[in-house]
This record gives structure tokens, sequence and C-alpha cells, in this order.
């Protein structure tokens, strides 16, 4: 029986605080940067600074940096699952139109 | 000896009585036999529309019912079937009732999570029933838009919303059994200990978590479209049907393998038994059910073939769909691998699997077919579809089911039903499901499409030949229905393992005591290995 | 949607179901069988399914984890559908997002974050066994929460006063021409529909919230139970992140092209 209990890691104030600030500066960053014309490049960097900040969440307010090897399984085929469900319908309707063919 | 003991003991039934200590309980046990009368109750309210619907067909014209009731009719079997019977019955029932026993624990993780969910999909059933007495629904089982959103009168939402709260109690089942596979294994149950039931229910749970909170969603935006006009599929507003169906089938795709891969868990154990001999490649099946899970979320585009869907997209959907044919096809090779020069004995669980088997490879080369973009456009919206996903729902799923219920029957209800009558059974329903829908195949293939209840004459008689499957299938079921009721009664009592099995489930008695051992099991060998098995059997007859 | 959550979160308090003989319990603490330690049957509510503690703890994080999976899912629906329009009335959905108020939703941003900071202080103060700190902690996520719902609700309130409730007659978006009004309220559709299910995980949030301040006042936690706290704080941290993504998706797309 390999599944073993994840240790119980206690993180100081601090780090948590840290986090904190860190999380209200991306906010702030986001909301700043979406005021300059940055082209195709605009929606990359809002959602690269959300995922910086999913990421802080989850590592460290959701402690998956000590969670068992399950757990961050777990999650990363979650978001795998997610990926299929986007990729496979985008790809028929990033597709649409391309043969020229009505209706396809 | 055992029969009198068995009188005596205490155990899961008579542990407490009355209403209350059914309708609270928290055990797992219980729990499935609840389960069990629910989906049963479905089941013959889907099959009274099948009657309804067959004997409809019998006539070209359309002389029973008129075109809106049959509409109704076949939605209605299809959201009884399909979400209150097919979805629900191994898992909920078998897999409920076995699934910790197997893994030898004393119960599920969240045994509380557990009758939550049964009260979920009976909250559930009482909103489609109240939707089927009201006045029904007519929009197919597969909700599409706009006409559900927009056009239809009919019950929509009650139907909608009856699907969605079932739809959680499938979610909270498989969250129940992925935890207690992972955290609840007696000590020595390793992953490649456990028998392949319970890595088909592994396999299914998956699918139920992963797939099933994306229709819960698809339903919400139908129920804002319908009820708010929040139009998020509404072509007027630039909105696209399609989407609706991409979402639904995400779902509803791998939902096919919801209803099918635990029907495989039953056969592997079933042709092992009965064939006292280890299932041949172990791993091999117990991966296929796991790939046949991941595989089953990567080919949903193959529902939208003709649908206005991008060519490219069908192209990418067709080709990964034949890739389900692999694991798939591992398993019935190795099935029948593990029959070679094994000691078979055509007990009536064993009759059900070969069934399986041979339908199911059938249902399953059909697919094939349909999987192919060309082959498809000719036999869309046609019998041919019809008659595959029976061979897939009813000659595999329900054969399965029917198998397990007879294979576990001893030990859920510690009676034996009686051999002979089963035996008839089991061959009465393999002979009345080919009558019905081996007729449907040619005519698919001729050109009669579905969901129409006025046909032209020349494909009559193959109508007749179905219909006539279709007494004889009903006959069939209701057999069983008897002989089980029957056997509570009057059946021989059964002994601890009258199948000489090597599950843990055989080696406590029957029925199994409230906590299921008397003492936690200690695993130190494979799931199918027979040297050791001491077996009781049963005089049967 | 999420309403059973309580039933994962909360862990069942009675220990030993009534007319369970003796020794089936006592199976449950048969030495060596999971090589695991003795259940503190005193300290802590430990159920007849488990074996250890630490094991009945693994069951109820792992069950926690596997539905914010569900939950993933659930949402990624949602964003599956935005996406696809997105990128096909890209134009219109940059007008109709620009008519959100983004320092708003910036600040509200930042109380959803504060919250997530005050819960998991809350579930330290559980690895601490600090029973009052629990309740302040707990308490202040509350707080925040319900801030975060009421600026939500005034947001949906101004929409209303705006005309921009998809079906609402008289729908109107600025900027955006007559033929093209039924994009927009495309993109108000998408926009009441996530950020409505998102405050609805918020509201069982504040329940779930209600019910662990009203435990801890009870003292049922401690250094060795807390896993209540614990799974709750994983939804709400869950919450937030749902959060993080819907509010550059929704208020700041090309925000540069301005009102």
């Amino acid at each position: 029986m390999s599944d073993h209990t994840q240790e119980n890691h206690i993180d100081s104030v601090g780090t948590y605080v840290k986090i904190l600030v860190a999380l209200l500066i991306a906010t702030g960053l986001t909301t700043w940067v979406a005021t300059i014309d940055l082209g195709a490049f605009s929606t990359v960097v809002a959602l690269g600074i959300a995922t910086c900040k999913m990421l802080l969440v989850a590592l460290y307010f959701m402690h998956i940096r000590h969670s068992s090897k399950l757990t961050k399984l777990i999650v990363v085929g979650g978001m795998l699952w997610l990926a299929i469900l986007l990729v496979l319908t985008m790809s028929d309707f990033a597709s649409r139109g391309l043969l020229g063919v009505a209706g396809k | 000896m055992i029969t009198a003991a068995a009188q005596e003991r205490e155990h899961y039934l008579n542990a407490s009585y009355g209403l209350k200590s059914w309708l609270l309980t928290k055990d797992h046990k219980r729990i499935g036999l609840l389960y069990l009368a629910t989906i049963t109750l479905f089941f013959f309210i889907g099959g009274a529309f099948a009657t309804l619907i067959r004997v409809e067909l019998l006539t070209p014209q359309g002389d029973l019912v008129s075109s809106e009731t049959y509409n109704k009719l076949f939605t209605m079997h299809a959201v009884a079937m399909i979400f209150f019977f097919l979805i629900p019955s191994i898992p909920a029932v078998l897999g409920n009732f076995f699934l910790p026993i197997m893994i030898g624990a004393r119960d599920l993780a969240f045994p509380k999570l557990n009758l939550l969910s049964w009260y979920l999909l009976v909250i559930g059933g009482a909103f489609s029933l109240f939707a089927m007495i009201a006045g029904g629904v007519d929009t197919g089982w597969t909700f599409y838009t706009p006409y559900s959103t927009t056009y239809s009168n009919s019950w929509v939402i009650a139907t909608a919303l009856g699907i969605f709260i079932a739809g959680f109690s499938s979610i909270l089942t498989g969250l129940n059994f992925i935890v207690t596979v992972h955290r609840m294994r007696a000590p020595g149950m390793t992953w490649f200990r456990m028998p392949l039931f319970v890595w088909a229910n592994y396999a299914t749970s998956l699918i139920q978590v992963l797939g099933t909170p994306v229709l819960a969603v698809t339903i919400v935006l139908l129920f804002v479209e319908k009820v708010f006009h929040l139009g998020i599929f509404d072509p007027a507003r630039g909105g696209d049907p399609v989407l609706f169906q991409h979402l639904f089938w995400f779902y509803s795709h791998p939902a096919v393998y919801i209803m099918v891969l635990p029907s495989m868990g039953v056969v592997s154990e079933l042709i092992s038994t009965f064939s006292r001999k280890a299932v041949f490649g172990y791993a091999f099946v117990a991966f296929s059910s796991v790939s046949i899970a991941v595989i089953g979320f990567l080919v949903w585009g193959h529902h939208l073939f003709v649908s206005g869907q991008s060519l490219y997209a069908g192209m990418v959907f067709s080709f990964l769909s034949y890739f389900v044919a692999i694991p798939s096809a591992i398993k019935v090779f190795n099935w029948t691998a593990t029959l070679y020069k094994g000691s078979i004995t055509f007990q009536t669980p064993m009759l059900y699997a070969f069934g399986f088997i041979g339908l199911f490879t059938i249902g399953g080369l059909t697919g094939l077919f349909l999987a192919a973009l060309g082959m498809d456009i000719h036999v869309t919206d046609t019998y041919f579809v019809i008659a595959h996903f029976h061979y897939i729902m009813v000659g595999g799923a329900l054969m399965g089911y029917l198998g397990g219920m007879h294979f576990w029957w001893p030990k859920m209800t510690g009676r034996m039903y009686p051999e002979g009558w089963a035996k008839l059974s089991a061959l009465v329903i393999f002979l009345g499901f080919n009558l019905t829908f081996f007729p449907q195949f040619i005519l698919g293939y001729v050109g009669m499409p579905r969901r129409y209840h006025v046909y032209p004459e020349e494909f009559q008689v193959l109508n007749v030949l179905s219909t006539a499957g279709a007494s004889v299938l009903a006959v069939g079921y209701l057999i069983p229905m008897i002989y089980f009721i029957w056997s509570l009664k009057y059946g021989k009592p059964a002994p601890m393992n009258p199948w000489g099995a090597t599950g843990l489930e055989w080696q406590t008695s029957s029925p199994p005591p409230v906590h299921n051992f008397d003492e936690t099991p200690i695993v130190t060998r494979g799931a199918y290995d027979y040297t050791a098995v001491v077996s009781e059997e049963v005089e049967v007859g | 949607m999420a309403d059973h959550l309580p039933q994962t979160g909360v862990p069942q308090t009675d220990v030993r179901q009534p007319g369970v003989p003796a020794a089936h319990v006592g199976g449950a603490h048969v030495p060596g069988a999971h090589g695991g330690h003795a259940a503190h049957a005193e300290t802590f509510a430990l159920r007849v399914q488990f074996d250890t503690e630490a094991q009945q703890k693994d069951a109820s994080t792992l069950g926690m984890w596997l539905f914010l999976i569900t939950e993933i899912m659930f949402f990624g629906g949602m964003f599956a559908v935005y996406t696809v329009y997105r990128n096909w009335y890209s134009d219109v959905f940059n007008v109709a997002s620009s008519s959100l108020n983004q320092i708003i939703g910036a600040i509200n941003t930042g109380v959803l974050l504060l919250s997530s900071f005050t819960m998991v202080m809350a579930v330290r103060a559980g690895q601490l066994g600090q029973r009052n700190m629990i309740i302040i902690f707990l308490i202040l996520t509350l707080l925040f929460g319900g801030i975060f719902l009421g600026v939500k609700a005034y947001e949906w309130h101004e929409k209303w006063e705006e005309h921009h409730i998809p079906g609402q007659t008289g729908f109107h978006l600025e900027g955006v021409a007559p033929s093209e009004q039924g994009h927009a309220q495309l993109f108000f559709s998408i926009y009441f529909a996530m950020t409505g299910l998102h405050a609805l995980h918020m509201v069982i949030g504040v329940v779930i919230l209600l019910t662990l301040i009203f435990q801890a006042k009870a003292g049922k936690f401690s250094a060795s139970y807390y896993t209540p706290v614990d799974v709750a704080g994983l939804y709400w941290h869950f919450v937030d992140v749902i959060w993080i993504f819907l509010f550059p998706l929704l208020y700041l797309i090309d925000r540069h092209m301005g009102k």
C-alpha cells in the first residue's frame, strides 16, 4: 500500500503573507497591463498572469507542495481532461470552412 | 450444518428491521438493494414504452399513436433506460454491494454520501417520472437545441432537471468508489491482486467523475436558455447549436462506457469462475478497462459527422474512434483465451457471459462501420444505428448485468435461484434479443430512418419479426423477475461459495454479516488463484 | 450544484453504529492490520469503516480533490463556450467586456484573495490546534466572502439598469451595430452564467463556513482533528482560482480599446 499520508507540514505566517502580497500585486499588474495594446499577446499575458496566480494559490494555499503524488496526479489529470475538452472542441471550430464545402 | 446455522446467524438483512432501518441505512449492501428496487422500476417503465413503440411499428400506418405521442415514447424510453437504469445498473447495485467486499473493506469510504447518492437518484427519477405522467417530453434523449430550448412545448425542464440531479448521484458514486479503491483495500490487497470487476468499476468511476459534470453544465446552460433567455446556443443571436452537441456528447459518448465497462468486469469474473482458470493476460484486461475510459473521451465527435461539424474535425474523430476497438478486442481475445483448456461449466451466469461476448462483438464491429466517415453518412439516423447501440447496451451491458445478478444472487440474498428456469430464461432472452434487433440492422441498411412511426410497406416483414422478437424478449425478462422473488422464500439456502469462485466475497457467509467480514481478511494471493479454493458446490437444477 | 458538499467536508460524528457488536468495531483496531497506530477514539471520531485516523483523513482529502476535479470539468464546459464565441465575435466581445467596471472587478478580486489568505490561516490555526484563532479566521473569511458577493450583486444590478441583461426588453449595448446586438447578448449570457455559477459556489462556501464556525465554537476541532477545516479550505481556494481566471477573461479583454 504505497498511498501514504501527507506530512503535516506547517508553513509560517510570513510565507502566507508573502504569497498574498504577490497575488495582490499580480492582480494590479494584470489590470494595468490590459490598458496597453499588446495585440494578440494581451490575452497570452492575461492568462499567463492568471496561471501564475493559480499556481501560487494551489501550491501554497492548497498545500500541493506537500501533497502526495496521488493528489498531484489528480490535479494534473483534471487539467489534462479540461485540455481534451477545449482542444478537441476547438479542432472543429478552428477548421470550419477550410474546405469551401457548404456547411463543412 | 451450514443451512441450519444460516437461519440463526446475524447478517446484514436481519440485523435490524423496519422501513427506517432501510431508508436511513449506511450499509453499502442495503443501499445496493435500494438501488436494485429503483432501477428495476425504471427498467419496467422503459420496457413499457418500448412495448408501445414495437406494437406501433407492427403496421406501416400510424394507427396506434400520433406522431407527437410517438416522439414522446422513444424519448421517454431512452431517458428511463439510459439515465435511470443502465447508468446506475451495475455500479450502483452490484458495485455498491460487492466492490467493498471484494477489496476486503467494511464499507465504502463515505457511507452517508452513498446513501445521499441513492436519494439523488430517487429525486431525479421523481422529476422525470413527473414529466412522463404530466405529458411527456418529445425532444429525443439528446435534447438538441434549438428545438429543446425554443420550440418544444413538452416537459423539457422537468426531465432535464431530473437527469441533472441523477447525474450528481452518478458523480458521487464514482467519487466514493475511487476513494474506496485507493484508501480502503485490505492488507495484502495490492492493485494487481484486485478482481477485474473492481478494475472495471474503477475505470467507470473515472468516467463518471470526469464526464458527468460536463453534462451537468450543459443542462444548466439549456435551463438558463429556456427559462431566463440567456441564449447561449441560440442561432438567432449568433450562438451555435453544434456547440451544444459537442458538450452533450463529451459526456454522452463516454457514458456508453459507463454502461458497458462494469459489464465487462462482470464477464471477466464469470469467465474465470466457470472455466476455473485465471483470466488470461490479467494486466492487459485490467489496463484495457482504464484505456477504454481514457480513449472514450477522445471520440465524441463521431456523433456529429452530419451535423455541421468541420470535415477535418470529422476525420480526426473518425481516426481516433478506431482506437477504442483495440482495448475492446484485447478483452474479447483474452476472455476467449481464458476459456481455452478450461474446465467449463454451463451454469446460468456463464450463459450470459457467452451471450455478452457474442453480442458485444457484433455491436462493437458494427460500431466500426459507424466510425467510418463515408459509411456513417449512409446509415446515419437509420435503424442500423438503433441495432448497433442496442447490441452494445442491451446485448452487452444488460447481459452482463443479468449474468452478475445470477452470479451474486446467492451471496446477496442467501438463496439459490432455480437453475433450470434460469437457463431457460437466459436462452429465451438471447433468442428474443437477436430476433428483435438483427432485423433492424437490415432495416437500417436498406434505409428505414429512426424516430418515425410510419414507414413504407416494404419494411413491414422485418418490423413484424422485430416486434415478435420483442415479445419473446419481454417474456424472457419476466421469468427472472418471478423466480428471483420466488427464491427469496422458497430458494435453497445458499452456501458460502456455491460456484467455487476465488473472490473475497465468497469467503464470507451468504448473506454477509453487517461489516462484511468477521475479521479483516489478509490477502496473500492473486485474484484468480484456484489452487486454494474451498468449494462447496451445491446441488443445483 | 454542490449542495452535497457538507457531506464530504463535514465528518459524521456518530462513531459507532448502534447494533454493531463490539467485536466488529474492535476489528477496526486489529494491531498491525494496516501497520497503523491505534485510534484515539476519545479525541475524535473514527468511523467504523476506517482502521486509522490517517486513513480517514486521507480519504476525506482525496474525496475533496476528486470533487474539485468534477468542478474543473463543470466550469470547463463554460470555458469551452466562452472560447468558441470569443473567437467568433472578438470585436463585439471587446466592446462588451469594456462595459464592465474593471476597477471594481480588480478590487473584488483582491477581496477574494484576502479571503483565501484568511482561510489558509484558519487551516494553519487548525494545524496548531488554536481553537480561537480558527474561529477568528473563519469569521474573517466569511466577512470577505460576503463583501465579494455584495459587490457582485451591485455589479449585476448595474447591468440591469444599463439594459445589459440578455433577453431583457430594450437590451442595447452602445458601440455595437444593431445587427450585432445578438452577439453582445451572447457575451452577457456567458457573463451571467459564469459569474452566477461562481457566486452560487460562493454561497455554498458561505454555508460551509457558517457550519464550521458553529462546530469550532462547540470545540470540535483540535490539532489532531481539523479535517473539515482543511477540506473546506481546499474548496474555498478552488472557487478563488476559478475567479482568478474569470476576472481577466470577462473584464480585461483588450481593455486598451476603452469604452
